[in-house]
């Protein structure tokens, strides 16, 4: 039974996370711990950071890693799969609905209307890295400044340089 | 007859083989995606559009557009996108469940063998040096579209500004979505 509450509870979560991982953390906590109360605040919080120092997005981790601390290796495989079945359905009836109507002036109005605002939120994500500690000496200042001019002057492979910045790390501090 | 079998097998084959790169593409996007969706916006345009050429970089800014107005992960919108774009449906499934087995795998054995593992200190500094090349990463994929999407000097000031509403105003970010779509409607001559 906690399984099927956990798939509704997720699907829920999922439908209504608008504005990527940092968004969706914040209603994953009123779910989980408000309402369902199946983690506590410190718990969850548990959870966030695991979510920042694991590879992949910050939302599949909190969602796995919550659904496996209320229900095992299933409850963890159920959450992922529940939070991410909205948003791939909308995805693609978006993409559906676009290869009918995107030759629709006033859409296709639309469509471009929204290029601004996808810069817009990419530089907020960028912003919430600094204020949100990503960057806290010269040190680290350094590591993103040679890292953006190796990825913009050599086009260098952006995986070989994340790895190198991680070894320079634990080089380094 | 024969050769007719030959095609049709060699379709299958190339089919299965497209499903397969889909599949290994995202699951190395979905390992290295570190603090959040937009770190794969970089390695996309890297693995997806330079090095195999399946999408062009205009129809890569369409799929972070749908990405950003659907709800959930960045990541696996824009898996979906590209996955539905390169080989139909089941291309997005393949290229989703790329992205977030990595994610599944390493909460699950860090889960299962060592809670601890945030509390040691070398996977602390890898990080602590890893987060500003994150930084770099996402300047540095803002240039590459912005130089596509901001061409238009009002896209510039449309940007500037649904960046104050944001950050100042605290918007909501598919309000910012809702708005910068509805102010492309008054636009004219847009190209």
């Amino acid at each position: 039974m906690i399984i099927l509450q956990l798939f509704l509870s997720f699907i829920q979560i999922g439908l209504f996370a608008f504005g990527g991982g940092y968004a969706t953390l914040p209603l994953m906590e009123k779910e989980i711990v408000l309402s369902q109360q199946w983690l506590t605040h410190a718990e969850f919080l548990d959870v966030i950071t695991i979510s920042q120092l694991t590879p992949g997005p910050i939302g599949i981790n909190a969602a796995t890693f919550t659904g496996y601390k209320i229900a095992g290796y299933c409850g963890g495989a159920v959450a992922t799969f529940a939070f991410c079945l909205p948003s791939v359905i909308i995805v693609l009836l978006l993409m559906n609905f676009l290869k009918k109507h995107g030759t629709n002036p006033q859409i296709n109005k639309v469509v471009k209307g929204i290029r601004p605002a996808v810069i817009t939120l990419m530089v907020a994500a960028a912003y919430s890295i600094i204020t949100g500690g990503g960057i806290t000496d010269l040190k680290g200042i350094i590591i993103a400044i040679v890292s953006f001019i190796v990825l913009q002057t050599h086009k260098m492979n952006p995986i070989i340089v994340l790895v190198l910045a991680g070894i320079v790390g634990i080089i380094i501090y | 007859m024969k050769p007719d079998n030959t095609e049709k097998r060699n379709q299958l084959n190339s089919g299965k083989i497209i499903l397969f790169s889909l599949f290994s593409v995202f699951f190395k996007i979905g390992a290295f995606t570190w603090g959040g969706g937009y770190v794969m916006l970089p390695l996309i345009r890297n693995e997806v559009i330079q090095k195999r050429n399946w999408i062009t970089m205009e129809e890569f800014i369409d799929g972070i557009s749908i990405a950003q107005s659907a709800p959930g992960a960045i990541a696996v919108n824009t898996a979906t996108f590209i996955g539905n774009k390169v080989a139909g449906k089941k291309g997005a499934i393949i290229a989703v469940l790329g992205t977030i087995l990595p994610s599944y795998i390493s909460i699950m054995v860090i889960a299962t063998f060592f809670l601890e593992f945030r509390e040691m200190t070398v996977v602390q500094n890898f990080f602590k040096g890893a987060t500003p090349a994150v930084l770099a990463l996402i300047i540095s994929a803002i240039i590459d579209i912005g130089k596509q999407s901001l061409k238009k000097y009002y896209n510039v000031i449309i940007s500037v500004g649904l960046l104050f509403l944001l950050l100042y105003f605290q918007l909501h970010p598919i309000l910012i979505i809702i708005i910068a779509g509805t102010l492309g409607l008054f636009i004219k001559e847009q190209t």
